[in-house]
């Protein structure tokens, strides 16, 4: 696909579109939804529903970065979550007082993150496990981690810093926004056009043809595994900017990971590997959020808002068949 | 002793012969799991010695009953190399049709068993069309479904615990004794098991299930119905899913509403413990009976010894990743 990307956009559009097509879908339906959602807000679009919509939305969006990177190396992260609420743990407690002090709390955030991705990659790479499994038995741990930081809901984070990222910038853009645009910009473009990410790319299509034209399957996965753990680690970074404070629940944990995975999938991101973008999986995640402010928009009544919820997503998913029609050999269904 | 053809040369040959066929005919994933088990005994009568006692064996085998229930349906799912991320919300469904059946009156306290597995069975086979008709991954598709179930009791309940409480037949199953002592949950799930493993080895949707896992395009070309098998072991599974919460129900004789959340990851990991394959097309329903005493027995001694919460979750983690480090390592690429 980089080959593709070098080349100008005229000389082989089609192949482009093609390539990018579930990222532009993503892209359009959001597009639609937030259109229809910001025309019919009472208070109409100004700055702060904008900005209480992107913090959500951002959250969500980070966590599906962390879950995206894996999954294109056909793996699953189902510990994206856990991590997400260790390192809210974790910045609930190190992240205050001096600026400097702030300044090494987010680092060790960011750090313990990262560690928790490596382990899982580890664990993926050496000991041959399965991400499945292996991820659901970190996440564990990393719960039980997070438990022992807070035992009950509570701590604290340094202002100055919650109010930055949470905020607006001059001119009421969200600041959010600009986090998730810096995390594009900084980590995943990098490592989408870097040979590590293309090999993450080949192991997700064909780990076997990958290792046979000796593409470094192994730094590959470790690099996708721990960028996932870092991703995972601003997002809870970010969570107690938003809350401020820590809390160690299972339940959050939880629903973050099945919730990026559903993002992640909006978003055009193959989960048999090998295919789609974080950009993808942003747009899918927004989407997924904007689901639940157009019920609010509409005056759903509360109680039913879950039952929507669940129905838009099956019938999100169940748009990805629509390619079944245009089949014509019935064993292309077996591949 | 002093004969010709000695009788304990004889008996080493014959020692010889057994060891061989035992070895031949046992999984060393299932042998380990039994193994384990006793290490976990071990260690607990250190502890205190009515970790050994029958009364104490007895109650954690009942406690298992529920586990174990819900890891046969997720076992066969497994097996065809698929996953049910639905049974959080398929278990409350379980529980929570079968306690508002018995609210309608003395028709419905007859039919709650029923009335609460064919919901399961219903949703199980919602999963069943979108994996085996639609082509979604089975991830997907069972979390979207997860996320309507859940949706469905919100509306149904109201969004508070229900208020009906479990008809007699269910408190009967869950919590009474028959035949010397025996719980009949434990009875339950024997039944429940034996009818597993017998439809596994001994019957054409047993082998389908195996033959698909294994490569559902050679099961296809082969002539078996590899659609409707996919239904069935989706649906299957719903409907013991929902059995367990219908158990549950009835041990605690009301339905709660996160109620199914603690046995979504137990149940993967007990099958997997006990050596299926989480690719699907190897496994042994022994193994899965292995994996969820061992699980059980883990969580119970560990609470006993009243370790912290956070400590039961970090030495769950480790315990499986131990334990598949051990045994179910995947091949390596040279291989």
């Amino acid at each position: 696909m980089s080959a593709a990307q070098q080349k100008g956009l005229s000389s082989d559009w089609p192949h482009q579109l093609r390539e990018h097509k579930g990222t532009l879908m993503a892209f359009v339906a959001f597009v639609a939804m937030f259109t229809i959602y910001a025309a019919n807000h009472a208070a109409g679009l100004n700055a702060n529903v904008a900005t209480t919509a992107a913090n959500k939305g951002a959250l969500l969006a980070i966590v599906a970065i962390a879950q995206t990177l894996v999954v294109i190396t056909s793996g699953i992260d189902l510990s994206v979550g856990m991590v997400m609420v260790l390192a809210n743990c974790l910045a609930s407690t190190i992240v205050v007082g001096t600026p400097l002090m702030t300044a090494v709390g987010v680092a060790g955030v960011l750090l313990v993150g990262a560690l928790c991705g490596a382990i899982n990659g580890l664990i993926v790479i050496y000991g041959r496990l399965q991400p499945i499994v292996t991820t659901i038995a970190t996440g564990a741990i990393y719960y039980g981690a997070a438990l022992a930081l807070r035992r009950v809901p509570g701590g604290d984070i340094d202002a100055t810093l919650a109010d930055a990222l949470t905020g607006q910038l001059p001119g009421g853009v969200p600041a959010s926004l600009v986090l998730l645009l810096a995390l594009v910009l900084i980590v995943w473009l990098p490592f989408q056009r870097s040979s590590v990410g293309r090999a993450a790319y080949a192991v997700g299509s064909s780990e076997v043809a990958a290792y046979m034209s000796g593409v470094p399957i192994r730094r590959a996965k470790f690099v996708a595994y721990t960028l996932s753990g870092l991703l995972a680690s601003v997002a809870g970074l970010f969570l107690t900017c938003i809350t401020y404070s820590g809390e160690a629940s299972a339940a959050n944990g939880s629903t973050y990971t099945l919730y990026s995975i559903a993002a992640v999938v909006l978003g055009g991101v193959s989960l048999f590997g090998g295919s789609g973008s974080a950009v993808g999986a942003i747009f899918g995640a927004l989407m997924f959020r904007t689901i639940g402010d157009l019920l609010f928009v509409f005056n759903v009544e509360p109680l039913w808002q879950p039952l929507f919820q669940g129905i838009v997503l099956l019938a999100a998913v169940c748009v990805g068949s629509l390619r079944l029609l245009r089949i014509r050999n019935r064993l292309d269904l077996y591949g | 002793m002093d004969d010709a053809r000695t009788p304990g040369n004889r008996f080493a040959t014959a020692l010889d012969n057994a060891v061989a066929v035992i070895r031949r005919h046992t999984d060393p994933a299932i042998a380990s799991a039994f193994g384990c088990i006793v290490v976990v005994l071990l260690i607990g009568s250190l502890y205190s010695s009515s970790f050994l006692s029958l009364d104490y064996l007895l109650q954690q085998l009942k406690v298992a009953s529920f586990l174990g229930v819900i890891a046969t349906g997720m076992m066969i799912v497994i097996l065809l190399g698929q996953i049910d991320l639905s049974v959080p919300w398929v278990v409350a469904v379980g529980g929570m049709m079968a306690t508002a059946a018995t609210g309608w009156g003395a028709l419905g306290e007859t039919f709650a068993i029923p009335v609460g597995i064919g919901c399961g069975v219903a949703l199980g086979m919602v999963n069943g069309c979108g994996v085996a008709f639609l082509r979604i991954p089975s991830m997907v598709v069972t979390l979207a479904v997860n996320a309507v179930a859940q949706g469905l009791m919100v509306v149904h309940t109201g969004g508070f615990s229900p208020q009906d409480s479990s008809s007699p037949a269910m408190r009967f199953i869950a919590t009474g004794h028959s035949l010397l002592g025996i719980p009949n949950a434990l009875l339950a799930w024997a039944a429940v098991g034996t009818a597993a493993a017998f439809l596994l080895t001994r019957t054409t949707f047993g082998r389908t299930v195996y033959a698909i896992g294994n490569r559902e395009r050679a099961a296809y070309l082969s002539g078996a119905r590899t659609r409707l098998v996919v239904m069935a072991a989706f649906a299957i599974s719903g409907g013991l899913s929902a059995f367990g919460g219908v158990l549950l129900a009835g041990y605690a004789s009301k339905a709660a509403q996160a109620m199914g959340d603690p046995y979504l990851l137990p149940a993967i990991a007990a099958v997997v413990l006990g050596g299926t394959s989480i690719l699907g097309g190897r496994g042994n329903y022994l193994g899965t009976v292995a994996g969820v005493i061992l699980i059980t027995l883990l969580q119970s001694i560990l609470s006993v010894m009243q370790m912290e919460e956070f400590g039961r979750h970090v030495i769950y983690g480790v315990v499986i990743i131990a334990m598949l480090l051990i045994y179910g390592r995947g091949p390596r690429h040279s291989e």
